[in-house]
């Protein structure tokens, strides 16, 4: 994926010369690093062993639940050829990456790419220090290296029989040279990796000793409660401190740049009561009137406007349109939602004159390190992140890092004195980055005979580039709006031979900040594509399965995994017990997925989602029970948002404030997920987010079939499913 | 101040009467295995047992559980054996983030106190902890895995 947020790399490299001074930097509390200092030397930069041979693999990337942390552990591993019930992990701070002229990479953890985009080097460090450590026991042995072995942690010597283990040469070994460009083993011979091993994070999930980013407890350490511009963008006129400061537990009161006002107390409950009893007057700064109702009707004049920017084109799809013999036309409209992750946004910070350290949950602790830096009025090699365990993600970490700039400039008015920052659910609901709101016209053409000969697609609506990466727009346009839709590349392809298509988008932005929502693009693009094939379909008097096949012989990985669900499903063959199916297919991140949805509507219009069949073809898969969970809860997230999401915007402001009002799916909705896991080899693709893509639009053809109601606008919950 | 029985303990915490359970477990005794994650009662993260039930701590002022037996996620396991839930939890490898699973598995630990083999319309009906991961078709299993065990 390109959209990373890019740090300046300029700004890296000019600090990582003073970054040395980073490394003896001394904060009030800087055990942790003393702590990470003293651990054994490392064999290279992804793995150490400890003399009681205890691996430790570093990890740059970030498990928010999705399981990258094990599964990137299983590929160095496999390489290593270490025994995988001695390994544990570590995740570097971004602050030793800087030091290091950046020898963990990307830092990234987005677009589904923490795997596909750095498996390459991650197995290469566990290849380099396997090869290290063998060479290491050679020299100690006086033998050609090529004569020993390395298997479960043990260095054979071959011809003498003679053994040692990883964690006695280690030391030795991290003398050595990294060999570059180690080779590889072919997947076939994995024997850890590609297995549905355990993940190594579960233990200390089920006991409460997971220490997430919220739970961050240092000496001294001080609570703030923020409340944001109510309008997004808007920015604080004045507040009334007296009125709030001697409340209980209250120790400040402060301004948050020109846009926020928090209390900072002994505990969170103070701070936060204090907060709701402070007198704060806003400037809505100009969008006080904008209303779900305006932003719609200028989305909707944007589907007919007569500049758009083009993403796929094949012939003259509006003259073929002009001369069709059968034409069909829909508007599909998809609404901003927020990512609400279990754990509201929070960080804790210590600011000093001479550094600052902040805690923080974050998808790219490079990004936060940056923000940090930024907001501390220091170099960035004198701050640094301590990447704490986060409570979900799903895009909202990694679109923006706001909550480490609040409260670094928070900590920055008591100096010394650690603070911890801590949204409520409240301000969480009504100050994300949200999905982005759009809607699409589709129009297709069928010559005399019954083909469809042309498809518009004409997208309207919000580029989350333009508000968070404007350096990625080209000459204006952004190329992430087609997600999915694209004529090549990893970020989907678009499936369906059609000899003239058009896909364009008219750029529509609001103040309404949006953000990559898990899925991100490909979720409406999904949406409107296959629920409209289906109307396609419908129109052409021709099964759907069989409609979509004849359009498909030249995108083979696209027809295998949706004929892979169709057979399981049992398409063709007649659902039981008032069940109606579904289909939809789609690519993205890399990955080809489709699904087959299994629905129930009954007469007063309650509607049942009783079984998925997902099939994803990720190209390697590492961990096949780790994606079977990313499938079942990227279902459960695309299907909550088809469901009851939706933010709605009064007088500027989110009106959706908690999860009574923004609801989502329970485990009594949860439908039976089956998973077929096709991997073919020769790409890798992501696993966390592209099976979401194919949630929505499946059911959605599945209530078609049962009711013969066509929803185009959505959550569901706005639509009377009861028959006509 | 407020005496809390937490976990076999005794806490005496400087709290407003109505301050919530969930904070005052938090901030004031200082276990943080209870999460927060709406203070509405409606997310089920800051499930606690008082008393032998399950309860949304965010929403009960700490006053209410004064002088009660409350038993957190951190005191589950009894005598260093994890209870068949969370052996569940282990066994099928269910949590993502894990954000939700502490009240998750407080939640399940109550409705198999009362409902030792509940069905799955018994557990559609008494289940309705938020997990934005999108555990629940492995939670099911869990439950299951821990009722056919008790
Ligand atoms: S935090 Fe108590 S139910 Fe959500
Ligand atoms: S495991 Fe992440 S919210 Fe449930």
């Amino acid at each position: 994926m390109n959209y990373m947020p890019k740090i300046d790399r300029r700004s890296f490299l000019v600090s990582s010369a003073a970054a040395g001074l980073a490394v003896g930097m001394r904060l009030p509390f800087g055990d942790e690093a003393a702590a990470q200092t003293a651990l054994p030397p490392e064999v290279n930069a992804w793995v150490v062993v400890k003399p009681d041979d205890t691996v430790i693999i570093r990890i740059a990337r970030v498990d928010m639940g999705q399981g990258t942390l094990t599964g990137l552990a299983q590929l160095v591993a496999e390489e290593l050829e270490c025994d995988w019930s001695k390994v544990t992990w570590e995740y570097p701070s971004p602050g030793r990456n800087v030091a290091r002229n950046r020898i963990w990479q990307n830092y990234q953890t987005a677009g589904s790419q923490g795997i596909r985009q750095s498996q390459q080097y991650v197995r290469e460090g566990g290849a380099a220090a396997r090869m290290m450590l063998i060479q290491a026991a050679a020299n100690d042995w006086k033998v050609p290296a090529g004569e020993c072995v390395a298997a479960n942690s043990v260095i054979t010597h071959k011809p003498s029989g003679r053994t040692t283990t990883f964690g006695k040469v280690a030391d030795a070994a991290g003398k050595l040279d990294v060999p570059k460009n180690p080779p590889l083993k072919d997947a076939k011979d994995w024997k850890i990796a590609g297995k549905p091993l355990k993940r190594l994070d579960t233990p200390d999930k089920i006991n409460g000793k997971q220490v997430y980013a919220i739970d961050t407890k240092l000496p001294g350490m001080l609570n703030a409660a923020i409340k944001l511009s109510p309008v997004i963008g808007g920015k604080v006129k004045s507040f009334d401190a007296a009125k709030v400061e001697s409340m209980k537990g209250v120790k400040k009161v402060v301004q948050v740049g020109d846009y926020g006002a928090a209390v900072v107390a002994d505990t969170w409950w103070h701070a936060k009561t204090a907060l709701e009893a402070l007198p704060i007057v806003w400037d809505d700064g100009g969008n006080g009137n904008v209303s779900s109702e305006t932003i719609a009707a200028r989305l909707k004049e944007g589907l007919d406007a007569d500049e758009a920017y083009v993403g796929n084109k094949q012939g003259d799809a509006k003259g073929a349109l002009a001369s069709a013999a059968k034409k069909v036309e829909a508007v599909y409209a998809y609404p901003y939602q927020n990512h609400a992750p279990m754990e509201p946004m929070n960080t804790t910070a210590l600011w000093t004159a001479d550094g600052c350290q902040v805690w923080a949950p974050t998808q790219n602790a490079e990004a936060a390190l940056a923000v940090a830096a930024a907001a501390a009025e220091l170099p960035v090699g004198k701050c640094d992140v301590n990447r704490m365990h986060l409570g979900g993600g799903f895009g909202r970490r990694a679109s923006s890092h706001d909550f480490v700039e609040q409260a670094v400039l928070i900590a920055k008015q008591l100096p010394g004195t650690p603070v911890k920052l801590i949204w409520s659910r409240e301000e969480d609901m009504t100050h994300g980055r949200y999905h982005p709101i759009t809607q699409c016209k589709l129009t297709g053409g069928f010559d005399a005979q019954g083909n469809l000969t042309a498809l518009h697609m004409r997208l309207s609506g919000q580029s989350i580039v333009a508000s968070l990466l404007p350096q990625l727009l080209k000459d204006g346009m952004d190329p992430f709006v087609f997600q999915g839709l694209n004529p090549s590349g990893a970020e989907g392809v678009f499936g369906y031979e059609i000899p003239n298509l058009l896909i364009d988008h008219a750029m529509r932005n609001t103040h309404i900040t949006p953000g990559f929502w898990r899925g991100v693009n490909n979720n409406q693009n999904a949406i409107y594509l296959e629920c409209f094939m289906d109307e396609l379909a419908q129109a052409a008097g021709q099964d759907p399965l069989e409609f979509r096949r004849k359009l498909m012989a030249n995108h083979p990985k696209h027809l295998g995994v949706l004929n892979a669900v169709a057979e399981k499903v049992g398409w063709g063959k007649p659902a039981e017990g008032g069940r109606f199916r579904g289909l939809a297919q789609h690519m993205g991140y890399g990955s080809y997925v489709a699904a087959a949805a299994e629905v129930s509507v009954d007469p007063k219009g309650q509607l049942k989602i009783h079984r998925i069949v997902a099939a994803t073809n990720c190209g390697n898969a590492v961990n096949p029970q780790q994606i079977e969970a990313q499938i079942q809860g990227s279902f459960v997230y695309g299907l909550s948002a088809l469901l009851y999401q939706e933010c709605t915007v009064k007088n500027g402001k989110i009106e959706q404030e908690n999860f009574d009002s923004y609801n989502v799916m329970r485990i009594d909705e949860m439908p039976l997920v089956e998973t077929i896991i096709m991997p073919s080899g020769d790409f890798w693709g992501g696993v966390g987010e592209p099976t979401i893509f194919v949630a929505a639009p499946a059911v959605l053809n599945a209530i078609y079939a049962a009711t013969g109601k066509r929803i185009r606008s959505f959550p569901l919950s706005k639509h009377d499913l009861k028959s006509a | 101040m407020i005496r809390l029985m937490v976990n076999g303990q005794s806490y005496d915490v400087d709290v407003e009467p109505d301050t919530p359970l969930l904070w005052a477990i938090r901030e004031n005794v200082g276990l943080t295995g209870t999460k927060y994650g709406c203070g509405i009662a409606q997310c089920g993260a800051c499930t606690v047992d008082i008393d032998g039930t399950a309860v949304r701590s965010c929403s009960l002022p700490a006053s209410e559980a004064a002088g009660k037996k409350i038993t957190t996620i951190e005191g589950l396991a009894q005598n260093g054996k994890l209870h068949p839930v969370q052996q569940a939890w282990l066994d099928l490898d269910i949590p993502q983030c894990g954000y939700c699973q502490s009240g998750m598995i407080m939640a399940v630990a109550g409705l198999l106190k009362d409902n030792p083999k509940p069905t799955d319309a018994d557990i559609d009906a008494a289940l309705t902890n938020i997990c934005r991961c999108g555990t629940y078709q492995r939670v099911r299993a869990g439950i299951h895995a821990a009722a056919a065990k008790a």
